[in-house]
């Protein structure tokens, strides 16, 4: 019983946190002048008030859930990927050429491959990472920084030179956008909305990301590594391999968000200039879901539609109170800071838990005798 | 055109806005230095920066007086710096995620607070240039040395002066005894929270100094997400540095000759694509952390909480 609680507590602390984020939204809301009530109701309304409007959260969810699955699996592996808005270009990249190269091929054959070609391009944008952590040591929350400005910057180049629209390139102005894939080529949709069939395949995917972290040897392996390095290296796990599998994995779900976005939503790719003009930056707000879910896949689900919400409803909010949308992205990093705050008390209490596990049992041979007394005292 | 590049006026040109494009290198680079040598990592520098760019903007703006916007982004720097150190320090939330919590925070804010309160982009007189009579009518070194405004002078001024702190005064022993062994420095009584707190909020400082110098001293406008990735990039200089001042003014001035070495190709219209000109410091970033970090080591504590053991 007092256990069952003890997991409705740890369930519950990152809804606690994101209440905490929302209130501090409405005080910043106060502070420029604009009702919150008001505000959070036309964005409650902007993202569940028709069927219309949900499944437009549910089309923002997806991106979210995918980069999301990913982030579950590297940050298992206690590898943090920050490279998802730059592996979601590379995925989308990749994809796209496919889907512009290959027009006489049937369209289920080319989606196919598209989607495939999305993963494997941000698989290898996440592999380099990968290889550079485990084998020479350099610090992946840099390089996936730095990985992001150059896949940016290799888009920017390919829509404005090797892959713009032929229609484009002989106008003075030209927009830098490739060519708008075939119509056999799209996802299919459930008309008359815009929700495609990315979103079923990210639901099936949840399952199957979490039958691999705890249902295969893979998935162990990544859980051992991250969990504990040295344990995983005395039990004969090459642990630089599953550091390198990790981020590739996790690039990987990525790069397919890329190719999703552009076959199920955008049927072009077109550049502002900046990752976040394509992504909506997914590739960080995928970080923010994870961590709402508690780095569990199924429980991503529900938490991207979350922030799915949060996104389509700060858009009618922006249109309905002249609040920025930007207030999402702030709040969205105080749910970040909150989430990851709130984890101490989930600490103690396990350590609370475990002391009175080790008082019921007496303590194995190989443990040390000071843990226990320190617990009792603490309990 | 090629040949154009390598004419002295051109070289002037490039060296001058090198030594100026380092400052909020530097000034970013040097802060987080600080709070890595007392092993706290510090990811949010670039949202403290955008922070302190649209605030420091802001209040020259509206005031007139470039010194109280100045003022105004290291508070804000500072504040946010405090809210970190509180985070990392007490609740000893995960750094490397914390800190991508603050980076979208002050990326959000700053945008908010933009579009509510200027909406189009306007700009600003910044800190002139100064004059030094005589140095500054010196042709070539004076344009690249002696022609610069007053923040860029601070942040070259910091340099020696990090050293001094972390080298040679107990402050420094501290900090470094807090980031490479905090249960001994805890131990000889050094609070390892104070040194912490302090050396997180005086990041923050600098980087809010960092964000102001791009909007009041080198680019004088302030624009959505402006700092476009310069805060972590200025992590990564510090990687890259070695945990050490002068390496970190090395590699700022690495990196910052390469970005005005791009821009003057796109200005000579060199047939580069710019995209591709644009990518060379990252790409650079990347193979210098290769090169460099496999040979020096990182304070040891660096991203772990402190816990008192008993």
């Amino acid at each position: 019983m007092r256990s069952r609680l003890s997991t409705l507590f740890d369930a519950l602390l990152p809804v606690i946190a994101t209440l905490a984020a929302l209130a501090v939204g409405a005080v910043m809301l106060l502070f420029l002048g604009i009702n919150p009530i008001q505000a959070y109701g036309s964005l409650w309304q902007g993202a569940f008030g028709s069927s219309n409007a949900f499944a437009e959260t549910l089309v923002k969810a997806t991106p979210l859930l995918l980069v999301a699955l990913g982030i579950c699996i590297s940050f298992r592996g206690d590898v943090i990927n920050i490279g998802g808005e730059g592996q979601m270009v590379i995925g989308a990249i990749l994809a796209t050429w496919v889907g512009l190269t290959f027009t006489d091929w049937p369209g289920w054959l080319v989606i196919t491959l598209s989607m495939l070609a999305g993963f494997v391009g941000g698989a290898v944008w996440g592999g380099i990472p990968g290889v550079l952590k485990a084998y020479f040591n350099v610090n992946e929350i840099l390089s996936t920084v730095m990985m992001n400005a150059i896949a940016v910057q290799l888009m920017n180049f390919l829509l404005r030179g090797p892959m713009i629209d032929p229609s484009q390139a002989q106008l003075a102005s030209k927009i830098p956008q490739t060519a708008r894939l075939l119509d056999a080529f799209h996802l299919a949709r459930l008309v008359p909305t815009r929700l495609h069939m990315g979103a079923l395949l990210a639901v099936i995917l949840a399952f199957v990301v979490y039958i691999l972290l705890w249902r295969t040897t893979l998935g162990y392996r990544i859980r051992a590594v991250g969990q504990n390095p040295h344990a995983s290296r005395y039990a004969g796990i090459q642990v630089p391999r599953y550091i390198v599998l990790a981020l590739l994995l996790s690039g990987a779900f990525a790069g397919l968000a890329g190719a999703v976005q552009v076959f199920g939503v955008n049927y072009r790719m077109i550049t502002d200039g900046s990752a976040s003009g394509f992504t909506g930056s997914a590739g960080f707000n995928g970080i923010v879901a994870a961590l709402f879910g508690q780095l569990h896949p199924l429980l991503s689900i529900p938490a991207s539609i979350l922030f799915g919400a949060l996104l389509v409803g700060a858009n009618s909010m922006q249109r309905a109170m002249q609040v920025p949308s930007a207030l999402i992205t702030a709040l969205n990093g105080l749910v970040v800071v909150f989430v990851v705050s709130s984890e101490i008390w989930r600490h103690k209490r396990q350590r609370k838990r475990m002391a009175v596990a080790a008082r019921e049992e007496p303590p194995p041979p190989s443990a040390e005798s000071k843990k226990p007394n320190q617990a009792e005292a603490g309990a | 055109m090629i040949s154009e590049l390598f004419s002295v006026t051109v070289l002037i040109g490039i060296l001058a806005s090198g030594i100026r494009l380092a400052t909020p290198y530097l000034y970013a680079a040097i802060g987080e230095t600080f709070g890595q040598k007392s092993g706290v990592l510090n990811l949010g520098v670039e949202g403290q920066m955008l922070l302190g760019s649209f605030v420091a903007f802001y209040v020259a703006l509206t005031t007139g007086n470039l010194w109280l916007g100045l003022l105004a982004a290291m508070l804000v720097g500072a504040i946010m710096g405090l809210a970190m150190a509180y985070v990392t320090v007490n609740l000893h939330a995960q750094q490397g995620i914390s800190g991508i919590g603050f980076y979208l925070f002050g990326l959000g804010m700053s945008e908010l607070l933009f579009q509510r309160f200027m909406g189009t982009v306007e700009t600003v007189k910044g800190f002139p240039k100064l004059y030094f009579p005589g140095l500054s009518d010196i042709p070539g070194i004076g344009e690249i040395f002696f022609n610069q405004n007053i923040l860029v002078y601070g942040a070259y001024l910091l340099v020696p002066l990090a050293w001094f702190v972390l080298n040679k005064t107990t402050l420094g022993l501290k900090i470094r005894a807090v980031g490479e062994n905090p249960d001994a420095a805890d131990s000889l009584g050094v609070s390892v929270a104070r040194i912490r707190y302090f050396t997180i909020i005086l990041g923050g400082t600098l980087s809010g100094i960092a964000g102001a110098s791009l909007s009041i001293a080198l680019l004088n406008v302030f624009q959505q997400g402006m700092t476009s990735g310069l805060g972590f990039i200025a992590v990564a200089l510090v990687y890259f540095g070695a945990w050490r001042p002068v390496g970190v003014l090395g590699g700022a001035l690495l990196f910052s000759l390469v970005n005005s070495l791009q821009l003057w190709i796109q200005v000579l219209g060199i047939p580069i694509p710019s995209d591709i000109a644009v990518m060379m410091p990252y790409v650079l970033t990347i193979l210098v952390l290769v090169a460099t970090v496999s040979r020096v080591r990182a304070p040891s504590a660096l991203t772990k909480p402190f816990e008192r053991g008993d």
